[in-house]
């Protein structure tokens, strides 16, 4: 796992490259808290900040990699301004963004709540243009609260 | 994630500490459900549950609804704040009968 943490305040945050596996994303979820904690964000943003990406890198690992492994997640944390902003890029076949929708809440079934969440906790979240070498881009943003 | 699991009075007591995330909750699952199957009103004892996700709650959702359709009881107790929120922003907090403490549930 690589990672690098910025010197000064401001700019890239923290930037890890790791395997698309569930086991990983509690390392990822403690390095995503303590970032935004050191920001100024309340506890409860820090742990909303920490919950859209959590949310977000199982959307990766189950959709996007359908479950397979050797895939890879490379994540960015960076401060611009009063937000944070992640990124969040996987290398496997492209996603199509108009499939990738949050589920009607009146449904009650077991799936579907992970997009729904990130788009409540963060203030902004969505697809990027796609990479030129390839895989998906998936941004979100949030103010420091 | 830790669990541990015991009887009181008509119930019996899942509890659950750590993380229930995209690593545990499969665990979660299969212990709820076959509680769940068991018979008995099932309760789950969030209150060391420092973390829980869509998956984690994907777990509460399908064994309250496998005691829905058995017609056992199935309720939640104790849910830390965080823990509320999720439930909360997936509009859970009134589909799911949610005690504050396990006396109030027993």
């Amino acid at each position: 796992m690589a990672e690098t943490r910025a010197a000064r305040p401001g700019g890239l945050l923290l930037q890890r490259r790791f395997p698309a596996r569930p086991s990983e994303l509690r390392s990822v979820r403690e390095a995503v808290r303590r970032e935004a904690l050191a920001q100024g964000c309340a506890p409860d943003c820090a742990g909303d900040v920490v919950a859209a990406v959590d949310e977000a890198c199982q959307n990766i690992i189950r959709h996007a990699y359908a479950g397979r492994e050797g895939g890879e997640i490379v994540l960015e944390l960076e401060r611009a301004g009063e937000e944070l902003l992640v990124s969040l890029r996987d290398f496997a076949p492209p996603v199509d963004p108009s499939r990738v929708r949050p589920r009607d809440l009146d449904d009650l079934r077991p799936g579907g709540l992970g997009t729904h969440l990130i788009r409540e906790l963060m203030d902004g979240a969505g697809f990027a243009p796609p990479p030129p070498d390839g895989g998906n881009l998936f941004r979100m943003s949030k103010r420091i609260r | 994630m830790e669990h541990s699991v015991r009887e009181e009075a008509d119930a019996v007591v899942a509890a659950f500490s750590g993380d229930v995330d995209l690593e545990s909750s499969p665990r979660a699952r299969e212990l709820l459900l076959g509680l769940v199957r068991g018979g008995r009103k099932v309760l789950v004892d969030l209150s060391a549950v420092d973390y829980i996700d869509s998956s984690g709650v994907a777990s509460l959702i399908e064994a309250f609804q496998a005691a829905r359709r058995g017609g056992t009881g199935f309720a939640l107790v104790a849910p830390n704040p965080a823990a509320l929120r999720v439930l909360q922003l997936a509009r859970l907090d009134r589909v799911f009968t949610i005690h504050a403490t396990l006396g109030d549930a027993l």
